[in-house]
């Protein structure tokens, strides 16, 4: 039985090898850190809502982040909105098929769908490429119709593609590289805190009760242990009497 | 005061069989003494069930069976309703572990012989439990609208379209429309909310009064009813249900509801096993997604769907795959009739049987991870030759448990 058990876990191993792709930067996040939350929120609503929405999230929810009313209201709810609106976009879905291509998708829950990790280095990765119609181009999205909104900040990437040989039959791999060719108003580093705050945001904006969530998990879970602790004894003093 | 209390309840007992129920089923109906580690899954699967259904209730006051507005109206209970985060996580999170309780308990039942004479009947009205049960997951896993929603229910009612002559006209039927749309989405909600969950309930309860009558089995697989006390009738074996294993079940329950809410409030999603990352997109009707995986529990049957690449015998491929699929739960239900074993219990059945049922786990588990990897060459052999092994198990036990070498039984249980 045990050695069963012992090649059942080990087959997995021996057959399946890693699926090739493109490899993603671990996101620097931390979706307590309100700061981070409130600077990701400001460029949201200032770059990505113009064209996406986020239209399961009202603007007054924002008090999660430790802004108060007047906060929210001057610094994220745009003009003519109220605070208990819905976070919609002004870009209406026909239009952005007609310039797009595609209607942009709304951004309410993206980062469950795409994960952290991918959307920093999505944010990360955009290049130029005068082969694409917005002529811009993305690492992790390959013909992305979305041209790189950020790029007054981030500055202009150019792809450099180098193909390593190591002698050995098939190991022609391909790496690409990209290459900042025009600076940005941003440093590298500024650059990568901006677009990490931002996605930062997005992951809170996929679940803007997961804070609370896990805060109420921890209570709940030290009165189980006491609850086990009771239910034990209990059982223990009945089965007394069983042999 | 409990004088009063006592008039009562006689009262009540002169016009409702209260208390002779009370102790037929409770604190004079006598359980093995021996039970283990493997028989908390059936009082486990009875928490989830109502688990299910009390969130269930609530999540309907909420949720808009309307293609349109489905996918919305989840995220509005997400954010706006108050907990109902909380809510939608303990169902979510309860139909994946609804899964794994049922499945431990079905394995349960096959170690240690639970579904032999006497307990056929017991057996059957739990595979038809077990049926019900996918059929909820199915119908409830649309329900959220999003595009593993979509597209899983898309194969799913593929399979009805590859039954011959009446295929077509039963998924049109099923389905209201030509197409998985908002029709389909209502009459799904209907199933799951109205339909399913009557039929769910009353089979639990005819699963748990056969099971009473008969007597529950135990990990040595003997009979505590042939060994009575002479002056009160009572199996020396036997311990009475109340008390005992209501005090120890709530122990398992605790041990369980600690997991269960390690998922709930630190892990919902589960990586993604649970919750599927792709469902968190809308459903969209012109998009397929590259890669279509059922949730983990019928990722087995979905590995066995696939397995079949040729057609045979007139019969095409596909319609193989949903054949393979149905007999592969199906199957389940004859086991009483396909061992031949003299003894009930894994403790006393020979290394053939042993080997056999760990060939059938293992098969299970690689079946299950095939179906949630994207078809390749190599994984479609290993599918086919697993899901030559699952069968295997059941086809040749008619004939291995009956050459296998048993050990005699005790004449009492063990601790």
């Amino acid at each position: 039985m045990k050695t069963f058990l012992f090649i059942f876990c080990m087959a997995p191993l021996l057959v399946f090898a890693a699926a090739p792709g493109i490899e993603l930067d671990k996101a620097p996040i931390d979706t307590t850190d309100n700061a981070s939350l409130q600077r990701g929120a400001k460029t949201f609503v200032s770059y990505c809502l113009t064209c996406h929405g986020a239209s399961y999230m009202r603007y007054n929810r924002h008090r999660d982040l430790e802004l108060s009313k007047s906060e929210i209201l001057d610094n994220l709810v745009l003009t003519g909105q109220k605070a208990g609106d819905l976070m919609l976009t002004a870009m209406k879905p026909k239009d952005g098929e007609t310039w797009f291509g595609v209607a942009p998708p709304d951004l309410s829950v993206i980062a469950r769908s795409r994960g952290a990790d991918w959307l920093y280095t999505y944010l990360r990765s955009f290049y130029r490429d005068e082969s694409t119609v917005s002529g811009w181009n993305n690492l992790v999205f390959d013909r992305v119709a979305m041209p790189h909104v950020l790029y007054e900040q981030q500055g202009e990437q150019k792809l450099t593609i180098a193909t390593t040989d190591d002698g050995k039959v098939g190991a022609k791999r391909e790496i690409k590289k990209l290459e900042l060719v025009v600076p940005g108003t941003l440093s590298k580093s500024e650059y990568d805190q901006y677009a990490a705050d931002l996605v930062n945001y997005l992951v809170y904006l996929g679940e803007p009760a997961a804070n609370d969530r896990k805060q109420l998990g921890i209570i709940v879970m030290i009165f189980l242990f006491g609850m086990l602790g009771l239910a034990y004894l209990l059982k223990r003093e009945y089965w007394k009497d069983i042999h | 005061m409990s004088k009063q209390l006592n008039s009562m309840i006689e009262w009540i007992d002169k016009r409702f069989p209260m208390t002779s129920n009370w102790k037929a089923h409770l604190t004079e109906y006598y359980a093995p003494k021996n039970f283990n580690f493997w028989y908390y899954f059936g009082s486990l699967a009875l928490l989830v069930l109502v688990n299910q259904l009390i969130t269930g209730i609530f999540l309907t006051m909420n949720y808009k069976p309307d293609a349109s507005l489905a996918f919305a109206s989840v995220e509005y209970i997400m954010r706006d309703v108050d907990y109902g985060w909380l809510i939608r996580y303990m169902h979510s999170t309860g139909a994946s572990m609804f899964f794994v309780v049922v499945y431990l308990h079905m394995f349960r039942g096959m170690m240690y012989g639970s579904y032999q004479k006497p307990r056929e009947l017991l057996w059957l009205v739990g595979m038809a439990i077990f049926f019900v049960l996918m059929s909820m997951a199915f119908t409830g896993y649309i329900l959220p609208w999003g595009q593993m929603s979509y597209w899983g229910a898309q194969v799913i009612v593929s399979m009805f379209g590859a039954i011959p002559v009446i295929g077509e006209t039963l998924s049109n039927w099923l389905l209201g429309d030509f197409m998985l749309s908002d029709a389909a989405l209502n009459r799904f909600f209907a199933y799951h909310v109205v339909t399913l969950p009557v039929i769910l309930v009353t089979l639990i309860f005819v699963h748990v009064l056969a099971l009473h009558e008969v007597g529950s089995n135990n990990p040595d697989g003997i009979e505590i009813k042939a060994n009575r006390n002479p002056q009160t009738n009572i199996p020396v074996d036997g311990i009475p249900f109340h008390p005992y294993y209501s005090v120890k079940d709530i122990v398992g329950v605790v041990v369980f509801l600690i997991i269960f809410c390690g998922i709930v409030f630190f892990a919902p999603e589960f990586g993604g096993y649970f919750l599927e990352h792709n469902n968190f997109i809308p459903a969209d009707t012109l998009k397929t997604p590259d890669h279509i995986a059922p949730v983990w529990y019928f990722t087995p049957y979905y590995s066995m769907l696939r397995a079949v690449t040729v057609n045979f015998l007139w019969i095409d491929a596909k319609l193989w795959g949903v054949i393979l699929m149905a007999a592969a739960v199906v199957i389940f239900a004859f086991l009483p009739w396909l061992d031949r074993s003299p003894v009930k219990s894994i403790r006393y059945k020979g290394p053939i049987f042993k080997f056999a049922l760990t060939m059938f786990v293992i098969s299970f588990f690689v079946l299950g991870w095939l179906g949630m990897k994207s078809p390749t060459p190599l994984y479609t052999l290993l599918a086919q030759i697993f899901t030559v092994i699952y069968f295997a198990f059941f086809i040749l036990m008619p004939w291995y448990s009956k050459i296998d070498k048993t050990k005699p039984e005790p004449t009492r249980v063990k601790k």
